[in-house]
């Protein structure tokens, strides 16, 4: 079980800064929920939880722990649920123990928690599931015993034990379908319901009929049977969404819930719905800015890449407006408020998400295409059966309503019913054992029509966390550098870091960050400076690095010589393979970024890109894509940032990955969590295979359906060829879905890298690239 | 067939009694956390104590 001994050995380097942790306790508080009896109960969403070794080790750290009375991780969701003995103790000793064992933890508000399983339909589906299973198998059981040959006292009496159980089995597991049939027809149209709910209740009322006047058929077993595999495919579509949702709201959030507002000089929190224009809020290293605001005191680095794309960061000083989101890298700054959290950058993202949204017109699925077809197919044959079977008896109503019965409950649509969902939970299984996390099914569909790729560039096509590619750094110069850079959180000392070798370096003191500008401490009593070039270059003396470009990182002693570092953006795992792969399976891939031409440049030269823009907005990325859709092409966004979440909303399909902000990942179609760009070919090609079984599954139930609608027209179905020919269709269906989850094609290219299960830890990708 | 009396309703009854079992584990949350269920019958956490 390594994957505890990683998660032990990447803890030490994550947290350096402090947030303010009685502002922290506060917030804290605020996502707990006190029970009846005065314990306070928390979860925490913990994504490094992976093994029983995990579980066993937090439950054993916890539980002795002061104040607590119960913990209890669920490794499923990959929570931890914490009951604390009384409401005013302080939750932090909980975070903190998570931290010390090396599992970050984000509270989960269990407000929203809440809300999720209030919305959860998948348990009263499989209550009415467990129900008609329950029926099916003994009604089939008294069933079994008719069809062979008893006797007709006998008969009548297991026909009315069936009736006892299927009329409430119908009434309350059928609900489902009746209440979806009845909208439909309220709303005037046709949908797969509405000759499901014909079939089921017309079988029963002929059924009842022919039980009390002691007839010899009896349809109940093929009502309620019909019920249990038509609810399979519910419960499984359902269960696939709401999983996919639970995760999505389970990965850590990166929008603040709250602020610590500056007044009088003392820090109070405030959360974030209570932040008024005028507030002066201070915002520490590594914390992102709340609201819109305008800096009052203090320097500081920016990282603005989430929220305009670009990738270099963004010295603000006194004046310089700040959006919500930006991430503070290195000093702690006041702002003044200057909108509300509803009027900040991000609601503005959301108006234009919620156009895009509209604009996109809405995907039919290709179960409603077919039932637009088969629907009202399926009534015409039962009528032209009834009015045939009037006319050829000479008005024997009972022969002729007999059987345009039989003519719906064969053609009830149980294969159809099971063809497109099935398929969809293992593509979804498929993609989630890969990292991939699927909304729902009809992304699936939209996603093997796409043939166009539109990349966004940071965060996406790179991972945001910067890697130096050249030094001219020699000698004692490096380890000092290097000792330096250990002291600062930002992402160019962490690259620096990771680049030099590890030296013993002269005794380092006096050591603190100078925000906007770089680090500077003191070698042996002589100065020494890591930061921007005009900075660094005051105390050195002579000339050096000449290549003093946009985005370098230079180093000095005082009155030595200029040292330069050459930084570039780190492309995301596999991202030239996995484009090539897109482009081997026809697919046109570009990149519109937020960022500067020189940079997009080389990244788009790197992966071979002819196709690309740079230093778009969020309105021109979005003119683009509704460019190439008038042009009639099937667009597939693949973005991170605020900046990209209307295009995720505007493109036919769209993926995030899991470091992406909070709206563009709500926004998205898929999420990946693993590092690998893989996960876009590899969903794609998922995507166009369960295409081609689903058309398959409907092939082969509209084949079954040609034999066995004759039949039934003719009046040769008896209950028995309606029960096999159902269950044996619905089987010959499942089993075409589950070569889904067969090693097929996929694997290719994507063997190796992108095996099943290649790390069973789904940790944000922010925290791995940081580790 | 007067053994029918006897036998259908114990069929059935058997059959409620297996319907009863599997809603309430569904209600008393036996359900909740698979993966974590397997794991948990390998830890020998009462030797600790």
């Amino acid at each position: 079980m390594s994957c505890c001994g990683g998660a032990l050995a990447t803890s030490f380097a994550l947290e350096t800064v402090d947030p303010a942790s009685a502002l922290r306790a506060e917030e804290l508080m605020r996502s707990g929920r006190v029970n009846e009896d005065g314990t306070v109960q928390y979860v925490f969403s913990v994504p490094d939880i992976s093994c029983g070794r995990c579980m066993a080790t937090i439950e054993t750290a916890l539980a002795p722990l002061d104040g607590v009375v119960s913990a209890r991780v669920n490794l499923t969701m990959r929570r931890v649920t914490v009951v604390l003995d009384a409401a005013d103790r302080s939750p932090v000793v909980v975070s903190d123990a998570l931290e010390r064992l090396g599992y970050g933890a984000t509270p989960v508000d269990i407000g929203d928690l809440d809300d999720l399983s209030r919305q959860r339909e998948s348990a009263g589906l499989l209550k009415a599931l467990a129900v008609a299973g329950f029926a099916a198998g003994n009604i089939m059981l008294l069933s079994v015993s008719v069809w062979s040959g008893a006797d007709a006292a006998t008969r009548d009496m297991f026909h009315l034990v069936s009736a006892l159980i299927a009329l409430p089995t119908v009434a309350y597991s059928g609900q489902v379908f009746f209440r979806s049939a009845f909208g439909a027809l309220r709303a005037g149209r046709l949908n797969m319901d509405v000759p499901i709910s014909l079939a089921v209740v017309l079988a029963l009322a002929m059924s009842v009929f022919e039980s009390l006047t002691g007839g010899a058929e009896a349809y109940f077993d093929a009502a309620v049977t019909l019920l249990f595999f038509l609810l399979i495919g519910r419960y499984l579509d359902q269960r696939m969404r709401e999983r996919a949702r639970t995760a999505v709201t389970g990965l850590s959030r990166l929008a603040v819930k709250g602020a610590s507002r500056v007044e009088d000089g003392e820090l109070s929190y405030v959360p974030l719905d209570e932040v008024r224009p005028g507030m002066i809020l201070r915002v520490a290293a590594g914390e992102r800015v709340p609201v819109d605001g305008v800096v009052v005191r203090g320097t500081s680095d920016l990282d603005r890449s989430l929220v305009t794309g670009e990738s270099a960061p963004f010295a603000a000083s006194g004046g310089d407006r700040v959006e919500a989101g930006t991430l503070n890298l290195s000093g702690s700054i006041d702002i003044e408020a200057l909108a509300t959290a509803e009027n900040s950058f991000l609601a503005e993202i959301i108006r234009m998400m919620d156009a895009a949204e509209k604009g996109r017109g809405r995907y039919v699925r290709v179960a409603d295409r077919m039932a637009r077809i088969y629907a009202p197919a399926v009534h015409i044959l039962a009528a032209a059966t009834f009015v045939g079977w009037l006319v050829v008896t000479g008005g024997d109503w009972y022969a002729a309503t007999y059987a345009a019965m039989a003519v719906l409950i064969i053609t009830c649509p149980c294969a159809l019913g099971l063809a497109v969902p099935v398929v969809h939970v293992i593509g979804a299984a498929r993609l989630f054992e890969n990292g991939i996390l699927m909304k729902d099914g009809s992304a699936l569909e939209r996603l093997a029509e796409a043939d166009h790729v539109v990349f966004d560039k940071t965060g996406t096509l790179t991972t945001g966390v910067p890697r130096v590619t050249s030094s001219d750094v020699e000698g004692d110069d490096a380890g000092a550098a290097r000792a330096l850079a250990a002291h600062s959180t930002h992402p160019a000392s962490r690259a620096i870091l990771a680049f030099l070798p590890a030296a013993s370096a002269g005794a380092l003191s006096a050591v603190h960050e100078v925000p906007g500008c770089g680090v500077e401490g003191e070698v042996d009593g002589r100065r020494a400076r890591l930061g921007r070039a005009d900075w660094v270059g005051a105390i050195a003396s002579g000339d050096g690095w000449s290549g003093a470009r946009a985005g370098g990182v230079t180093f000095a002693l005082e009155g030595g010589r200029l040292f330069g570092f050459q930084l570039s953006e780190t492309l995301r795992g596999d991202a030239a393979a996995a484009i090539d792969d897109l482009k081997q399976d026809g697919l046109a891939v570009e990149v519109l970024s937020g960022d500067a031409a020189e940079p997009v440049a080389r990244i788009a030269g790197e992966l071979g890109l002819a196709a690309m823009a740079s230093g778009q907005t969020p309105g021109m990325k979005i003119e683009r894509l509704h460019g190439l859709q008038a042009r009639g092409a099937k667009v597939l966004m693949v973005g991170d940032g605020l900046n990209d979440a209307p295009c995720l909303a505007a493109g036919d399909v769209s993926m995030a990955p899991a470091s992406a902000c909070d709206a563009g990942r709500l926004a998205a179609d898929f999420v990946f969590t693993r590092d690998s760009l893989f996960a876009v070919p590899f969903a794609h090609r998922v995507a166009v295979k369960a295409r081609r079984l689903v058309k398959q599954n409907f092939a082969l139930a509209i084949l079954y359906n040609c034999i066995a609608v004759p039949l039934a027209m003719a009046g040769y179905i008896t209950p028995l060829v309606a029960a096999v020919a159902m269950s044996s269709s619905s089987i010959v269906v499942v089993a075409n879905s589950l070569r889904l989850a067969r090693n097929g094609k996929m694997g290719r290219r994507t063997q190796g890298a992108f095996a099943p299960r290649t790390t069973s830890r789904t940790a944000p990708l922010v925290r791995e690239g940081v580790a | 067939m007067n053994v029918l009396i006897y036998l259908l309703p114990v069929a059935l009854g058997l059959g409620m009694l297996g319907l009863a079992a599997f809603l309430w584990s569904l209600k008393s949350g036996q359900y909740e956390d698979l993966d974590g269920a397997a794991e948990r019958i390998l830890m020998d956490d009462d030797e600790a104590d």
